[in-house]
Protein backbone atom coordinates (compact mmCIF):
# COMPACT_ATOMS: atom_id res chain seq x y z
CA UNK A 1 0.00 0.00 0.00
CA UNK A 2 2.76 2.63 1.38
CA UNK A 3 4.84 1.20 -1.73
CA UNK A 4 2.15 1.95 -4.62
CA UNK A 5 2.08 5.44 -3.19
CA UNK A 6 5.25 5.74 -3.34
CA UNK A 7 6.52 4.28 -6.49
CA UNK A 8 3.44 6.56 -7.87
CA UNK A 9 5.10 10.00 -6.12
CA UNK A 10 8.48 9.17 -7.42
CA UNK A 11 6.86 8.71 -11.01
CA UNK A 12 5.33 12.07 -10.92
CA UNK A 13 8.22 13.62 -9.89
CA UNK A 14 10.55 11.84 -12.75
CA UNK A 15 7.71 12.93 -14.80
CA UNK A 16 7.62 16.86 -14.01
CA UNK A 17 11.58 17.31 -13.82
CA UNK A 18 11.81 15.82 -17.12
CA UNK A 19 9.00 17.42 -18.83
CA UNK A 20 10.16 21.33 -18.93
CA UNK A 21 13.74 20.25 -20.46
CA UNK A 22 12.00 18.48 -23.10
CA UNK A 23 10.54 20.45 -26.29
CA UNK A 24 11.08 21.54 -30.01
CA UNK A 25 13.85 24.07 -28.53
CA UNK A 26 16.52 22.40 -26.75
CA UNK A 27 17.41 24.44 -23.48
CA UNK A 28 19.40 23.85 -20.20
CA UNK A 29 18.66 23.69 -16.80
CA UNK A 30 21.28 25.88 -15.42
CA UNK A 31 21.46 28.68 -17.97
CA UNK A 32 18.03 28.52 -17.40
CA UNK A 33 18.22 29.31 -13.20
CA UNK A 34 21.44 31.55 -14.23
CA UNK A 35 18.66 33.67 -15.86
CA UNK A 36 20.20 33.49 -19.38
CA UNK A 37 17.97 34.42 -21.93
CA UNK A 38 16.29 32.24 -23.92
CA UNK A 39 16.17 29.62 -21.52
CA UNK A 40 15.69 31.55 -18.55
CA UNK A 41 12.20 32.56 -20.54
CA UNK A 42 11.24 29.57 -22.12
CA UNK A 43 11.80 27.56 -18.81
CA UNK A 44 10.04 29.58 -16.14
CA UNK A 45 7.31 31.52 -19.11
CA UNK A 46 6.52 28.63 -21.27
CA UNK A 47 6.88 25.37 -20.03
CA UNK A 48 7.23 25.57 -16.46
CA UNK A 49 3.82 26.70 -15.88
CA UNK A 50 2.37 24.51 -18.69
CA UNK A 51 3.85 21.91 -16.52
CA UNK A 52 2.11 22.69 -13.64
CA UNK A 53 -1.40 22.90 -15.11
CA UNK A 54 -1.21 19.88 -16.83
CA UNK A 55 -0.37 18.34 -13.05
CA UNK A 56 -2.83 19.92 -11.43
CA UNK A 57 -5.56 19.42 -14.10
CA UNK A 58 -4.28 16.11 -14.54
CA UNK A 59 -4.56 15.20 -10.17
CA UNK A 60 -7.96 16.90 -10.26
CA UNK A 61 -9.56 14.71 -13.00
CA UNK A 62 -8.09 11.58 -11.41
CA UNK A 63 -9.65 12.10 -8.42
CA UNK A 64 -13.10 13.30 -9.93
CA UNK A 65 -13.40 10.20 -11.75
CA UNK A 66 -12.31 8.17 -8.74
CA UNK A 67 -14.69 9.69 -7.13
CA UNK A 68 -17.63 10.07 -9.02
CA UNK A 69 -17.40 6.10 -10.22
CA UNK A 70 -17.65 5.13 -6.77
CA UNK A 71 -20.34 7.77 -5.71
CA UNK A 72 -22.13 6.55 -8.94
CA UNK A 73 -21.67 3.26 -8.51
CA UNK A 74 -20.78 3.41 -12.48
CA UNK A 75 -17.47 2.44 -14.28
CA UNK A 76 -18.54 4.48 -16.97
CA UNK A 77 -18.53 7.51 -14.72
CA UNK A 78 -16.09 10.18 -15.25
CA UNK A 79 -15.61 14.06 -14.14
CA UNK A 80 -18.04 15.06 -16.95
CA UNK A 81 -20.79 13.17 -16.10
CA UNK A 82 -22.50 15.00 -14.19
CA UNK A 83 -22.82 17.89 -15.98
CA UNK A 84 -20.83 20.75 -14.61
CA UNK A 85 -18.40 20.71 -17.68
CA UNK A 86 -20.75 21.43 -19.77
CA UNK A 87 -22.02 24.46 -18.24
CA UNK A 88 -18.14 25.51 -18.26
CA UNK A 89 -18.47 25.19 -21.96
CA UNK A 90 -21.71 27.00 -21.81
CA UNK A 91 -20.19 29.91 -20.46
CA UNK A 92 -17.18 29.86 -22.50
CA UNK A 93 -18.93 29.62 -25.39
CA UNK A 94 -21.20 32.37 -24.63
CA UNK A 95 -18.22 34.28 -23.84
CA UNK A 96 -16.67 33.50 -26.90
CA UNK A 97 -20.12 34.79 -28.98
CA UNK A 98 -20.25 38.05 -27.41
CA UNK A 99 -16.23 38.81 -27.69
CA UNK A 100 -15.61 38.64 -23.68
CA UNK A 101 -12.25 38.02 -22.94
CA UNK A 102 -12.39 36.45 -20.01
CA UNK A 103 -13.76 32.85 -20.97
CA UNK A 104 -12.44 31.65 -17.37
CA UNK A 105 -14.35 33.65 -15.87
CA UNK A 106 -17.31 33.35 -18.28
CA UNK A 107 -17.00 29.20 -18.00
CA UNK A 108 -16.40 29.26 -14.33
CA UNK A 109 -19.80 31.14 -13.74
CA UNK A 110 -21.56 28.26 -15.78
CA UNK A 111 -20.14 25.51 -13.88
CA UNK A 112 -21.51 27.73 -10.67
CA UNK A 113 -24.85 27.66 -12.18
CA UNK A 114 -24.98 24.03 -12.90
CA UNK A 115 -23.62 23.31 -10.02
CA UNK A 116 -26.37 24.55 -7.89
CA UNK A 117 -29.36 23.41 -10.81
CA UNK A 118 -28.08 19.90 -10.32
CA UNK A 119 -28.08 19.96 -6.97
CA UNK A 120 -31.23 21.73 -6.64
CA UNK A 121 -32.73 19.87 -8.68
CA UNK A 122 -31.33 16.40 -6.58
CA UNK A 123 -31.91 17.40 -3.35
CA UNK A 124 -35.91 16.49 -2.18
CA UNK A 125 -36.05 17.18 1.27
CA UNK A 126 -33.03 15.44 3.22
CA UNK A 127 -32.78 12.69 0.53
CA UNK A 128 -30.02 12.37 -2.49
CA UNK A 129 -30.06 9.51 -4.29
CA UNK A 130 -26.69 8.88 -6.84
CA UNK A 131 -29.06 7.90 -9.53
CA UNK A 132 -31.18 11.24 -9.38
CA UNK A 133 -28.00 12.66 -9.34
CA UNK A 134 -26.63 11.01 -12.30
CA UNK A 135 -30.06 11.21 -14.35
CA UNK A 136 -30.15 15.12 -13.60
CA UNK A 137 -26.09 15.64 -14.91
CA UNK A 138 -26.79 13.80 -18.42
CA UNK A 139 -29.79 15.84 -19.01
CA UNK A 140 -27.86 18.93 -17.61
CA UNK A 141 -25.31 17.83 -20.41
CA UNK A 142 -27.33 17.18 -23.02
CA UNK A 143 -29.30 20.72 -23.22
CA UNK A 144 -25.51 22.45 -22.51
CA UNK A 145 -24.74 20.74 -25.75
CA UNK A 146 -27.44 21.80 -27.39
CA UNK A 147 -27.45 25.59 -26.49
CA UNK A 148 -23.48 24.88 -27.73
CA UNK A 149 -24.64 23.78 -31.17
CA UNK A 150 -27.16 26.97 -31.40
CA UNK A 151 -24.78 29.39 -30.70
CA UNK A 152 -22.16 27.54 -32.79
CA UNK A 153 -24.78 27.56 -35.97
CA UNK A 154 -25.13 31.76 -34.99
CA UNK A 155 -21.68 32.58 -34.65
CA UNK A 156 -18.97 33.86 -37.45
CA UNK A 157 -16.32 31.97 -38.69
CA UNK A 158 -13.66 32.87 -36.72
CA UNK A 159 -15.81 32.39 -33.21
CA UNK A 160 -16.59 29.25 -34.43
CA UNK A 161 -13.12 28.24 -34.61
CA UNK A 162 -12.10 29.62 -31.09
CA UNK A 163 -15.53 27.84 -30.24
CA UNK A 164 -14.51 24.27 -31.75
CA UNK A 165 -10.44 24.53 -30.15
CA UNK A 166 -12.28 25.52 -27.01
CA UNK A 167 -14.15 22.42 -26.72
CA UNK A 168 -11.05 20.22 -28.35
CA UNK A 169 -9.75 21.21 -24.65
CA UNK A 170 -5.46 21.63 -24.26
CA UNK A 171 -2.97 23.61 -22.45
CA UNK A 172 -1.77 26.94 -22.60
CA UNK A 173 0.57 28.02 -20.46
CA UNK A 174 -0.82 30.71 -17.19
CA UNK A 175 0.27 33.04 -15.49
CA UNK A 176 1.81 31.90 -11.80
CA UNK A 177 -0.87 33.97 -9.60
CA UNK A 178 -3.90 31.74 -11.64
CA UNK A 179 -1.74 28.74 -10.96
CA UNK A 180 -0.70 29.06 -7.15
CA UNK A 181 -5.13 29.93 -6.30
CA UNK A 182 -5.97 26.68 -8.44
CA UNK A 183 -2.70 24.60 -6.43
CA UNK A 184 -4.53 25.76 -3.43
CA UNK A 185 -8.13 24.84 -4.24
CA UNK A 186 -6.96 21.57 -6.23
CA UNK A 187 -4.80 20.22 -2.75
CA UNK A 188 -7.00 21.28 -0.72
CA UNK A 189 -10.33 19.57 -2.14
CA UNK A 190 -8.03 16.37 -3.06
CA UNK A 191 -6.72 16.41 0.46
CA UNK A 192 -10.18 16.34 2.15
CA UNK A 193 -11.66 13.96 -0.59
CA UNK A 194 -8.59 11.43 1.05
CA UNK A 195 -9.94 11.35 4.09
CA UNK A 196 -12.94 10.47 3.61
CA UNK A 197 -11.55 7.54 1.92
CA UNK A 198 -12.41 4.80 4.17
CA UNK A 199 -16.04 6.20 3.89
CA UNK A 200 -16.02 6.22 -0.06
CA UNK A 201 -14.90 2.35 0.31
CA UNK A 202 -18.23 2.00 1.92
CA UNK A 203 -20.62 3.95 -0.52
CA UNK A 204 -18.67 2.37 -3.25
CA UNK A 205 -20.85 -0.71 -2.23
CA UNK A 206 -24.38 1.14 -1.41
CA UNK A 207 -25.87 3.30 0.01
CA UNK A 208 -27.53 0.83 2.50
CA UNK A 209 -24.14 -0.94 2.90
CA UNK A 210 -22.72 2.73 4.36
CA UNK A 211 -25.82 3.62 6.54
CA UNK A 212 -26.09 0.17 8.02
CA UNK A 213 -22.42 1.11 9.46
CA UNK A 214 -22.60 4.35 10.33
CA UNK A 215 -22.25 6.26 7.27
CA UNK A 216 -24.37 9.78 6.68
CA UNK A 217 -24.79 8.57 2.53
CA UNK A 218 -27.01 11.93 1.64
CA UNK A 219 -24.12 14.23 3.24
CA UNK A 220 -21.76 11.84 2.41
CA UNK A 221 -23.00 11.85 -1.33
CA UNK A 222 -23.77 15.93 -1.60
CA UNK A 223 -20.08 16.37 -0.18
CA UNK A 224 -18.46 14.61 -3.03
CA UNK A 225 -20.36 15.86 -5.64
CA UNK A 226 -19.59 19.59 -4.76
CA UNK A 227 -16.21 18.41 -4.17
CA UNK A 228 -15.56 16.37 -7.58
CA UNK A 229 -17.52 19.46 -9.55
CA UNK A 230 -15.69 22.24 -8.21
CA UNK A 231 -12.27 20.23 -9.06
CA UNK A 232 -13.59 19.54 -12.35
CA UNK A 233 -15.02 23.77 -13.48
CA UNK A 234 -11.34 25.20 -12.13
CA UNK A 235 -10.05 22.90 -14.26
CA UNK A 236 -12.14 23.09 -17.27
CA UNK A 237 -12.22 26.38 -16.81
CA UNK A 238 -8.30 26.92 -17.25
CA UNK A 239 -8.54 24.02 -19.83
CA UNK A 240 -11.53 23.43 -22.19
CA UNK A 241 -13.22 19.58 -21.20
CA UNK A 242 -9.75 17.33 -21.74
CA UNK A 243 -11.47 13.52 -21.73
CA UNK A 244 -10.22 10.49 -20.92
CA UNK A 245 -7.99 11.23 -18.21
CA UNK A 246 -10.64 10.85 -15.46
CA UNK A 247 -12.08 7.47 -17.37
CA UNK A 248 -8.52 5.50 -17.60
CA UNK A 249 -6.37 6.39 -15.14
CA UNK A 250 -9.08 5.49 -12.47
CA UNK A 251 -9.16 2.08 -14.06
CA UNK A 252 -6.15 1.24 -15.09
CA UNK A 253 -4.75 1.75 -11.22
CA UNK A 254 -8.00 -0.49 -9.91
CA UNK A 255 -6.88 -3.09 -12.40
CA UNK A 256 -2.98 -2.61 -10.68
CA UNK A 257 -4.09 -1.80 -6.83
CA UNK A 258 -7.62 -3.00 -6.43
CA UNK A 259 -10.60 -0.85 -5.27
CA UNK A 260 -9.50 0.75 -1.77
CA UNK A 261 -9.42 4.65 -2.03
CA UNK A 262 -7.04 4.78 0.70
CA UNK A 263 -4.99 3.85 -2.13
CA UNK A 264 -6.57 4.68 -5.21
CA UNK A 265 -6.98 8.10 -4.50
CA UNK A 266 -3.42 9.05 -3.58
CA UNK A 267 -2.23 7.18 -6.51
CA UNK A 268 -5.11 9.06 -8.84
CA UNK A 269 -3.44 12.10 -8.15
CA UNK A 270 -0.33 11.36 -8.69
CA UNK A 271 -0.31 9.32 -11.84
CA UNK A 272 -2.81 11.48 -13.19
CA UNK A 273 -0.77 14.48 -13.13
CA UNK A 274 1.62 12.37 -14.61
CA UNK A 275 -0.08 10.86 -17.35
CA UNK A 276 -1.28 14.54 -18.52
CA UNK A 277 1.92 15.89 -17.91
CA UNK A 278 3.67 13.36 -20.22
CA UNK A 279 0.26 13.44 -22.81
CA UNK A 280 1.32 17.18 -22.97
CA UNK A 281 4.50 17.32 -23.58
CA UNK A 282 3.89 15.00 -26.58
CA UNK A 283 1.45 17.01 -27.89
CA UNK A 284 4.18 19.76 -28.57
CA UNK A 285 6.98 18.04 -29.33
CA UNK A 286 5.68 14.91 -31.86
CA UNK A 287 4.81 17.14 -34.83
CA UNK A 288 6.61 20.42 -33.15
CA UNK A 289 5.86 23.19 -34.34
CA UNK A 290 2.75 22.16 -34.77
CA UNK A 291 0.51 20.89 -31.64
CA UNK A 292 -1.92 18.06 -31.49
CA UNK A 293 -4.85 18.95 -29.32
CA UNK A 294 -3.93 17.00 -26.03
CA UNK A 295 -7.11 15.96 -25.67
CA UNK A 296 -6.80 13.85 -28.59
CA UNK A 297 -3.82 12.52 -27.47
CA UNK A 298 -4.90 11.52 -23.81
CA UNK A 299 -7.39 8.92 -25.82
CA UNK A 300 -4.42 7.80 -28.27
CA UNK A 301 -2.21 6.80 -25.80
CA UNK A 302 -4.51 5.97 -22.92
CA UNK A 303 -6.83 3.96 -25.09
CA UNK A 304 -4.38 0.80 -26.34
CA UNK A 305 -2.44 1.05 -22.52
CA UNK A 306 -5.77 0.69 -21.23
CA UNK A 307 -7.37 -2.45 -23.61
CA UNK A 308 -3.74 -3.78 -23.04
CA UNK A 309 -4.02 -3.97 -19.65
CA UNK A 310 -8.00 -5.24 -19.49
CA UNK A 311 -6.54 -8.07 -22.04
CA UNK A 312 -4.08 -8.70 -19.79
CA UNK A 313 -5.74 -8.64 -16.59
CA UNK A 314 -9.58 -9.55 -17.61
CA UNK A 315 -8.81 -13.40 -16.65
CA UNK A 316 -7.78 -13.00 -13.44
CA UNK A 317 -10.56 -10.11 -12.59
CA UNK A 318 -13.39 -12.04 -14.02
CA UNK A 319 -14.60 -9.17 -16.33
CA UNK B 1 -36.54 -5.83 25.77
CA UNK B 2 -34.77 -4.51 22.97
CA UNK B 3 -37.11 -3.10 20.07
CA UNK B 4 -40.41 -2.09 20.93
CA UNK B 5 -42.88 -1.02 17.77
CA UNK B 6 -45.92 0.75 18.47
CA UNK B 7 -48.45 1.18 15.47
CA UNK B 8 -45.39 1.38 12.85
CA UNK B 9 -46.26 1.55 9.72
CA UNK B 10 -44.23 2.67 6.19
CA UNK B 11 -46.04 4.19 3.41
CA UNK B 12 -48.15 1.72 1.51
CA UNK B 13 -45.87 -1.04 2.69
CA UNK B 14 -46.56 -1.44 6.18
CA UNK B 15 -49.42 -0.12 8.57
CA UNK B 16 -50.23 -0.72 12.22
CA UNK B 17 -47.76 -3.21 13.94
CA UNK B 18 -46.88 -3.06 17.02
CA UNK B 19 -44.80 -5.68 18.86
CA UNK B 20 -41.45 -6.10 21.23
CA UNK B 21 -38.08 -8.02 20.55
CA UNK B 22 -36.22 -9.45 23.52
CA UNK B 23 -32.23 -9.28 23.44
CA UNK B 24 -31.87 -13.24 22.31
CA UNK B 25 -33.40 -15.61 20.25
CA UNK B 26 -33.82 -16.46 16.38
CA UNK B 27 -36.85 -14.53 15.34
CA UNK B 28 -38.24 -15.27 11.37
CA UNK B 29 -40.59 -12.87 9.50
CA UNK B 30 -42.02 -14.59 7.19
CA UNK B 31 -44.68 -13.86 4.33
CA UNK B 32 -45.55 -13.91 0.95
CA UNK B 33 -43.60 -11.56 -1.34
CA UNK B 34 -44.75 -8.02 -1.38
CA UNK B 35 -45.91 -9.00 2.37
CA UNK B 36 -43.56 -5.77 3.96
CA UNK B 37 -40.46 -8.43 5.23
CA UNK B 38 -38.16 -6.28 3.67
CA UNK B 39 -39.55 -2.83 4.93
CA UNK B 40 -40.09 -3.99 8.76
CA UNK B 41 -36.21 -4.69 8.72
CA UNK B 42 -35.52 -1.54 6.61
CA UNK B 43 -37.46 0.35 9.50
CA UNK B 44 -35.11 -1.90 12.27
CA UNK B 45 -32.44 -1.29 10.69
CA UNK B 46 -32.59 2.73 10.40
CA UNK B 47 -32.74 2.51 6.55
CA UNK B 48 -36.41 3.52 6.33
CA UNK B 49 -37.23 7.04 7.15
CA UNK B 50 -39.70 8.80 8.11
CA UNK B 51 -41.97 5.76 9.73
CA UNK B 52 -45.13 6.24 11.00
CA UNK B 53 -45.97 5.19 15.21
CA UNK B 54 -42.98 4.56 17.40
CA UNK B 55 -39.90 2.06 16.88
CA UNK B 56 -37.94 2.47 19.72
CA UNK B 57 -34.72 0.78 20.37
CA UNK B 58 -33.30 0.63 24.07
CA UNK B 59 -35.98 2.95 25.22
CA UNK B 60 -34.55 5.39 22.01
CA UNK B 61 -36.59 6.46 18.58
CA UNK B 62 -34.91 4.41 15.89
CA UNK B 63 -34.43 7.57 13.88
CA UNK B 64 -33.30 9.72 16.66
CA UNK B 65 -30.03 7.09 17.08
CA UNK B 66 -26.71 8.56 15.59
CA UNK B 67 -25.94 6.59 12.81
CA UNK B 68 -22.39 5.80 13.89
CA UNK B 69 -24.05 4.52 17.67
CA UNK B 70 -26.88 2.93 15.89
CA UNK B 71 -24.12 0.34 14.16
CA UNK B 72 -22.89 -0.49 16.95
CA UNK B 73 -25.78 -2.15 18.06
CA UNK B 74 -27.45 -3.03 14.84
CA UNK B 75 -25.81 -5.06 12.09
CA UNK B 76 -28.24 -5.45 8.59
CA UNK B 77 -27.44 -8.03 6.21
CA UNK B 78 -29.16 -7.25 2.38
CA UNK B 79 -30.38 -9.71 0.57
CA UNK B 80 -27.45 -9.73 -2.10
CA UNK B 81 -24.59 -7.50 -2.46
CA UNK B 82 -23.30 -6.37 -6.44
CA UNK B 83 -20.27 -5.06 -6.62
CA UNK B 84 -19.01 -2.81 -9.01
CA UNK B 85 -15.02 -2.88 -8.28
CA UNK B 86 -12.69 -5.25 -7.24
CA UNK B 87 -12.54 -5.34 -3.17
CA UNK B 88 -11.36 -8.19 -1.57
CA UNK B 89 -13.40 -10.30 0.49
CA UNK B 90 -10.97 -9.01 3.76
CA UNK B 91 -12.08 -5.73 2.53
CA UNK B 92 -15.17 -6.11 2.53
CA UNK B 93 -15.32 -7.51 5.94
CA UNK B 94 -13.12 -4.69 7.43
CA UNK B 95 -15.58 -2.27 6.52
CA UNK B 96 -18.20 -3.48 9.27
CA UNK B 97 -15.12 -2.32 11.58
CA UNK B 98 -16.61 1.76 10.08
CA UNK B 99 -18.56 2.15 13.25
CA UNK B 100 -15.55 1.86 15.77
CA UNK B 101 -12.82 3.31 13.43
CA UNK B 102 -11.51 6.50 14.55
CA UNK B 103 -8.46 6.99 11.48
CA UNK B 104 -7.53 6.03 8.55
CA UNK B 105 -5.84 3.19 9.15
CA UNK B 106 -7.12 -0.38 10.52
CA UNK B 107 -6.19 -0.94 14.08
CA UNK B 108 -4.93 -4.25 15.18
CA UNK B 109 -8.24 -5.09 16.85
CA UNK B 110 -10.06 -4.20 13.52
CA UNK B 111 -7.84 -6.92 12.14
CA UNK B 112 -8.88 -9.15 15.01
CA UNK B 113 -12.20 -8.70 14.85
CA UNK B 114 -12.16 -9.72 11.09
CA UNK B 115 -10.25 -12.98 11.61
CA UNK B 116 -12.57 -14.07 14.26
CA UNK B 117 -15.88 -13.31 12.13
CA UNK B 118 -13.66 -14.85 9.75
CA UNK B 119 -13.11 -17.79 11.19
CA UNK B 120 -16.66 -18.36 12.73
CA UNK B 121 -18.10 -18.21 9.31
CA UNK B 122 -15.63 -20.11 7.49
CA UNK B 123 -14.62 -17.57 5.04
CA UNK B 124 -10.79 -17.12 6.31
CA UNK B 125 -9.42 -19.55 3.05
CA UNK B 126 -10.55 -17.13 0.09
CA UNK B 127 -9.96 -13.91 2.15
CA UNK B 128 -7.26 -12.28 -0.68
CA UNK B 129 -9.87 -13.43 -3.17
CA UNK B 130 -12.09 -10.12 -5.90
CA UNK B 131 -15.23 -10.58 -3.97
CA UNK B 132 -16.74 -10.96 -7.14
CA UNK B 133 -15.40 -14.13 -8.14
CA UNK B 134 -16.85 -15.53 -5.15
CA UNK B 135 -20.14 -18.16 -5.25
CA UNK B 136 -23.48 -17.16 -4.08
CA UNK B 137 -22.56 -19.12 -0.74
CA UNK B 138 -19.24 -17.67 -0.46
CA UNK B 139 -20.35 -14.22 -0.70
CA UNK B 140 -23.08 -14.16 2.15
CA UNK B 141 -20.83 -16.01 4.67
CA UNK B 142 -18.52 -13.00 3.70
CA UNK B 143 -21.57 -10.17 4.24
CA UNK B 144 -22.46 -12.37 7.62
CA UNK B 145 -18.60 -11.71 8.53
CA UNK B 146 -18.90 -8.29 7.85
CA UNK B 147 -21.79 -7.61 9.94
CA UNK B 148 -20.82 -9.49 12.69
CA UNK B 149 -17.24 -7.42 12.88
CA UNK B 150 -19.78 -4.68 14.21
CA UNK B 151 -19.98 -6.60 17.28
CA UNK B 152 -24.03 -6.32 17.29
CA UNK B 153 -26.66 -7.35 19.61
CA UNK B 154 -28.85 -7.27 16.92
CA UNK B 155 -28.42 -8.90 13.42
CA UNK B 156 -30.93 -8.55 10.72
CA UNK B 157 -30.80 -10.30 7.79
CA UNK B 158 -33.30 -9.95 4.52
CA UNK B 159 -33.45 -13.26 3.28
CA UNK B 160 -30.42 -14.72 3.76
CA UNK B 161 -30.83 -18.13 1.81
CA UNK B 162 -32.40 -17.07 -1.06
CA UNK B 163 -29.55 -17.62 -3.19
CA UNK B 164 -28.33 -20.44 -1.78
CA UNK B 165 -28.31 -24.50 -2.20
CA UNK B 166 -29.70 -26.86 0.33
CA UNK B 167 -26.69 -27.23 2.28
CA UNK B 168 -25.68 -23.80 2.76
CA UNK B 169 -29.39 -22.91 3.93
CA UNK B 170 -28.78 -25.69 6.58
CA UNK B 171 -25.21 -24.42 7.88
CA UNK B 172 -26.43 -20.82 8.08
CA UNK B 173 -29.52 -21.38 9.67
CA UNK B 174 -27.08 -23.76 12.22
CA UNK B 175 -24.67 -21.06 12.14
CA UNK B 176 -27.56 -18.13 13.29
CA UNK B 177 -29.41 -20.38 15.81
CA UNK B 178 -25.91 -20.57 17.54
CA UNK B 179 -25.57 -17.14 17.09
CA UNK B 180 -28.72 -16.01 18.43
CA UNK B 181 -27.95 -17.88 21.94
CA UNK B 182 -26.15 -14.67 22.54
CA UNK B 183 -27.78 -11.96 20.09
CA UNK B 184 -30.99 -10.94 18.57
CA UNK B 185 -31.22 -12.84 15.19
CA UNK B 186 -34.48 -11.50 13.19
CA UNK B 187 -34.60 -12.74 9.28
CA UNK B 188 -37.10 -12.30 7.15
CA UNK B 189 -37.60 -15.71 4.81
CA UNK B 190 -40.81 -17.29 2.45
CA UNK B 191 -39.43 -20.61 3.43
CA UNK B 192 -41.77 -21.81 6.01
CA UNK B 193 -39.94 -25.04 6.45
CA UNK B 194 -37.12 -23.00 7.66
CA UNK B 195 -39.49 -21.13 10.09
CA UNK B 196 -41.07 -24.13 11.63
CA UNK B 197 -37.48 -25.92 12.24
CA UNK B 198 -35.30 -22.97 13.04
CA UNK B 199 -37.27 -20.34 14.85
CA UNK B 200 -38.04 -19.56 18.46
CA UNK B 201 -40.77 -17.32 17.52
CA UNK B 202 -42.08 -16.31 13.95
CA UNK B 203 -44.10 -13.22 12.99
CA UNK B 204 -46.44 -13.52 9.86
CA UNK B 205 -47.09 -10.81 7.56
CA UNK B 206 -49.78 -10.43 4.89
CA UNK B 207 -50.18 -7.07 3.03
CA UNK B 208 -48.09 -5.25 5.25
CA UNK B 209 -50.02 -5.83 8.58
CA UNK B 210 -48.69 -8.75 11.26
CA UNK B 211 -51.75 -11.47 10.79
CA UNK B 212 -49.88 -13.88 13.15
CA UNK B 213 -46.98 -13.41 15.93
CA UNK B 214 -45.74 -16.32 18.25
CA UNK B 215 -44.39 -19.76 18.66
CA UNK B 216 -43.48 -21.21 14.96
CA UNK B 217 -46.28 -24.32 15.24
CA UNK B 218 -49.23 -22.06 16.52
CA UNK B 219 -48.69 -19.73 14.08
CA UNK B 220 -47.65 -21.70 11.00
CA UNK B 221 -51.25 -23.63 11.23
CA UNK B 222 -52.63 -24.74 7.86
CA UNK B 223 -55.64 -22.13 8.30
CA UNK B 224 -53.61 -18.90 8.58
CA UNK B 225 -51.47 -20.46 5.92
CA UNK B 226 -54.20 -21.13 3.54
CA UNK B 227 -55.07 -17.14 4.53
CA UNK B 228 -52.39 -16.04 4.09
CA UNK B 229 -50.51 -18.08 1.18
CA UNK B 230 -53.34 -19.69 -0.66
CA UNK B 231 -51.73 -22.70 -0.52
CA UNK B 232 -53.01 -26.06 1.33
CA UNK B 233 -50.76 -27.09 3.89
CA UNK B 234 -50.46 -30.10 5.39
CA UNK B 235 -48.06 -30.92 9.04
CA UNK B 236 -45.88 -33.82 9.17
CA UNK B 237 -44.72 -34.11 12.57
CA UNK B 238 -41.19 -36.63 13.13
CA UNK B 239 -39.53 -37.74 15.82
CA UNK B 240 -37.07 -34.84 16.36
CA UNK B 241 -38.42 -31.92 13.86
CA UNK B 242 -42.16 -31.18 12.28
CA UNK B 243 -42.01 -30.24 8.53
CA UNK B 244 -44.55 -29.35 5.76
CA UNK B 245 -45.64 -30.10 2.54
CA UNK B 246 -48.07 -27.75 0.33
CA UNK B 247 -50.37 -28.34 -2.59
CA UNK B 248 -52.27 -25.61 -4.49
Amino acid sequence: MKRSVLLSALALVVVAVAAPLAGSSHIELGRAFAGVSPDHEIFFYARLPRVILALLAGSALSVTGVLFQCMLRDPLAEPYTLGVSSGASVGAVIAICLGFRATGLASLAGAALVLLMVLGMAVEGRRLSSFTLLLTGVTMNSMAFAVILFLHNLASFSQSFAISRWLMGGLESVEYTTLAWLAGVVLGISALVMLWAPQWNLLAVGDDWAASRGVSTVRLTAMGYVAGSVLTGLVTALTGPIGFVGLIVPHALRLKLGADHRVLLPCAFLLGGAFLIVCDTLSRTVIAPTEIPVGVLTALCGGPFFLWLLKSKRRSLWL
Amino acid sequence: MSFVARQLGFAYGLHDASFELPHSGLITIAGPNGAGKSTLLGILAGLRSPYRGSCLYDGKEVRQWPRRDFARHVAFLPQSVRLEFPFTAEEVVLMGRTPYASGWFQTPEDRAAAEDAMTTTDTLAFRARDFRTLSGGERQRVILASALTQRPRVLLLDEPATHLDLRHQLSLYRLLRELAKTLLVVAATHDLNIALQFSDRVMLLADGRIVGDGAPGEVLNPELIAHVFGVHATIHAGLNNTWMTYEA
